[in-house]
């Protein structure tokens, strides 16, 4: 765990440093990304960050797979968005900023209510549990269409109210800051829970629950508790999302969005507080490029995540924290060549795949406008088999050289991990 | 009274098919504690490949041939890949199943397309098992096959007739002929014994010369064979489709999960499935019963869809090892 790493006593230097620098990027993001669809990718990014550290609270955290978080974020959502419309109606006299503490709300509402049930168990049961719930709001979505508004969705304008100092949160550089102060101020909180008595007994829960139990605490209050402060930050992320997008559909409570939530909090790292920070910044970046760029992307999602559960089960947090660890120890520079060399390998390796995959999905989709399709600056004929052979030779070659780099790599990196662990013991015996 | 009767049938056959998936799920989960995640994904490749298969050999070699090849992909995998999370724990080992589902979703768009495939079933099963026939003078009767004439015979007024598909008699059929060698296999004989000792007691299983992890291999060929062969069948009973796994994903979960932890108590995930199916193809009768009162029918039919979670999650809640699970401590 990072934990000890950057305790510095009595005054934590390093932690002012790091949440300014935070807080810095919050700021200056929207000026050094200036398009329209920047703006818009770094909004849902700061809302994907609270969504996944708030799942990250509960999978992390207290070692509960959740497949339903999307529940609290969608029903969050709906409730934020019912708010808002009373504001516009004039029914209800609430600042439109204050509209996502609404979605919090209701997320709390709905984890006391449905976390009461889904925390009695642990472990697997859990897991299964919150797929039911999942699958059950789902279900239901599609019932009720007083709240849920049906098919359609619901949707509302966000210019409601009185301007507040001329800022009615029209234009979408007004949102983008309203969405970084709360989740400047959300991350800050559920940093802040880690360390509370709560967090760390969670911690415990996660553990070893058991010896919780004997050391005499209530193992299902304190996943009941984590459970509905966990809602409570994925309602405010959900309110914020229906703020952002001015609409809120079925999807947002369906099972493909819980199953982003769960994926890219893993690929992030769950170990590691700020995993999920770098999950969610891969999942907009996925789901809003990568989506773009091809229409097979869940397939390299899918390949990725199941790599990554394999060899990294830390997530890009644990290798980012272990390279750390190795740089910290200045050998850093032995391996720098082989990470050239692998990434190379592994780029052109995924290109030649990709080739592959993507002439497939031509084929499959687009054979009416004619076999040829540009790939990464290519035209390649899908017809053809020399396109085939020729991508499936480099592919082939890549992977062999890659797996030839990987063992050097292997050793190296083998070798240094044990020099780390004597110069460790030396300097204990210092 | 045919129409409830043809209805409960109807829904016994598609509890007995999601029987066939749930046996295979909880094989894997009480002989491994891996939660298959990609267990329906499984489902769909035997569909798919059944589809295939029929296509290039005629549908009995396929229903023969396609499970064996999901099981031999499933096996595949859990050398591959699920054998090396194992030391990571359970969660990482639901993870990678997880993983798995998105993969073979997309590598099924990618091979047949994302619209549904035109599986159909032999001639053989084309057409009724058997028919009902509510004559006003005679009463009911039924005849094996379709009823031909007896039908259209308008002398004495309305003769109304009711067939059972006949696949939905082969989906029942198969369904019981799997339980009881399931059953047979993993209770009468030495493997069976061999493969309940190694999740009790692995060391001693293997101080004892059988290789472990060899077994665990094999529960999983064969559990995902299973969900290959009820993919084989459901697909040529229902529709071939990329959706089919998430359509009967969670609710082959459902029966899992009301066994969870227990051992292998397949009359029990029998009793459940029916139990939840009957529901829903009650829920439908009284929808349709009572056609004149818009308000009940209206809510029935809307409220059939969330009774299998509801149960679920009652379930899991209640009685988490199963409705005929042993009790917790």
């Amino acid at each position: 765990m990072s934990r000890a790493v950057y305790a510095f006593e009595p005054y934590n230097v390093g932690r002012w440093i790091i949440w300014s620098l935070f807080a810095m990027v919050l700021l200056a993001a929207p000026w050094v990304f200036k398009s329209n669809l920047a703006h818009s990718m770094l909004s849902q990014m700061g809302i994907a960050m609270i969504a996944c550290l708030a799942y990250n609270l509960l999978l992390g955290q207290g070692g509960m797979l959740s497949f339903g978080h999307a529940v609290y974020t969608g029903l969050g959502g709906y409730l934020a968005m019912h708010a808002l419309n009373a504001v516009s109606a004039g029914s209800l006299s609430l600042p439109v900023s204050l509209i996502p503490l609404v979605g919090g709300a209701g997320g709390l509402f709905f984890a006391c209510l449905l976390g009461y049930v889904t925390t009695r168990k642990s472990g697997t049961t859990f897991a299964m549990i919150t797929l039911g719930m999942a699958e059950l709001v789902s279900a239901m979505s599609l019932m009720f269409s007083e709240f849920f508004g049906g098919e359609a969705g619901v949707s509302g304008n966000r210019v409601a109210g009185t301007p507040f100092m001329g800022i009615n949160f029209g234009p979408q550089i007004q949102v983008y800051y309203l969405i970084a102060l709360y989740t400047f101020v959300c991350v800050a909180l559920l940093f802040a829970f880690t360390r509370t008595p709560l967090g760390r007994i969670l911690n415990a829960v996660r553990d070893n629950p058991e010896r919780v139990e004997f050391i005499g605490y209530n193992t299902q209050h304190v996943r009941y508790f984590a459970f509905m402060i966990a809602g409570f930050f994925s309602g405010i992320a959900g309110g914020l999302g229906a703020l952002n997008f001015e609409i809120v559909t079925a999807e947002v409570v369906g099972a493909a969005r819980s199953g982003a939530y769960l994926l890219f909090t893993f690929l992030g790292g769950a170990t590691f507080f700020f995993g999920p920070i770098i999950g969610a910044i891969l999942m907009i970046l996925a789901s809003v490029l990568l989506s773009e760029l091809t229409k097979a992307w869940l397939l390299y999602l899918g390949l990725v995540f199941l790599f990554m559960v394999m060899y990294a089960p830390g997530g890009m947090a644990s290798l980012i924290m272990m390279n750390l660890r190795v740089a910290s120890f200045g050998h850093l520079r032995r391996l720098w060549v082989a990470y050239v060399g692998l990434g190379v390998l592994a780029v052109i390796a995924l290109l030649s795949a990709g080739a592959w995959i993507e002439m497939v999905y031509h084929l499959q989709l687009n054979s009416a406008l004619g076999p040829t399709l540009k790939f990464a600056g290519m035209t390649l004929d899908a017809l053809s088999v020399r396109s085939w052979f020729g991508a499936g030779f480099v592919l082939v070659t890549a992977l062999g050289l890659f797996e030839l780099a990987r063992r050097q790599y292997r050793r190296d990196w083998d070798e240094i991990q044990v020099q780390i662990e004597q110069e460790i013991k030396r300097r204990e015996a210092l | 009274m045919e129409f409830v009767i043809i209805s409960t049938l109807n829904g016994l056959s598609y509890g007995l098919l999601l029987f066939m998936l749930s046996s295979g799920l909880t094989l894997i989960f009480s002989m491994m504690g891996v939660l298959n995640f990609a267990h329906a994904s499984f489902y769909m490749l035997g569909a798919y490949g059944g589809y295939t298969l029929s296509g290039l050999i005629g549908f009995w070699p396929a229903l023969v041939l396609a499970p064996l090849i999901t099981g031999a992909l499933g096996a595949a995998f859990e050398r591959a890949s699920l054998r090396k999370v194992h030391v990571y724990g359970h969660v990482p080992e639901l993870l990678v199943t997880f993983g798995l589902s998105y993969i073979v979703l997309e590598l099924v768009q990618l091979i047949w397309g994302r619209v549904a495939v035109e599986f159909q079933p032999p001639a053989l099963l084309q057409g009724p098992m058997f028919t009902l026939i509510h004559h006003p003078v005679e009463g009911l009767s039924w005849v094996w096959g379709a009823a031909g004439a007896l039908c259209t015979d308008s002398s004495a007024g309305a003769v109304v007739c009711s067939p059972f598909p006949a696949t939905r008699g082969f989906v029942m059929l198969t369904a019981l002929a799997m339980m009881g060698s399931l059953w047979w296999v993993l209770a009468r004989t030495r493997t069976g014994l061999i493969i309940q000792a190694a999740l009790t007691h692995p060391e001693m299983v293997e101080a004892l010369g059988h290789n472990v992890p060899r077994i665990f291999m094999l529960v999983f060929g064969l559990g995902t064979g299973l969900a290959g062969l009820a993919g084989v069948i459901g697909g040529s009973t229902f529709v071939t489709e990329p959706a089919m796994a998430a359509t009967v994903g969670s609710l082959a979960g459902a029966f899992l999960a009301s066994l969870l932890i227990g051992l292998i108590q397949t009359y029990a995930v029998a009793v459940d499935a029916s139990v939840l199916d009957l529901l829903e193809a009650l829920g439908m009768t009284l929808s349709a019963a009572a056609r004149e009162n818009s308000i009940i029918k209206l809510t029935v039919s809307q409220v059939a869809p969330i009774l299998p979670y509801l149960l679920l999650v009652l379930i899991l809640i209640f009685r988490p090892k199963g409705l005929l699970g042993t009790r917790e401590g």
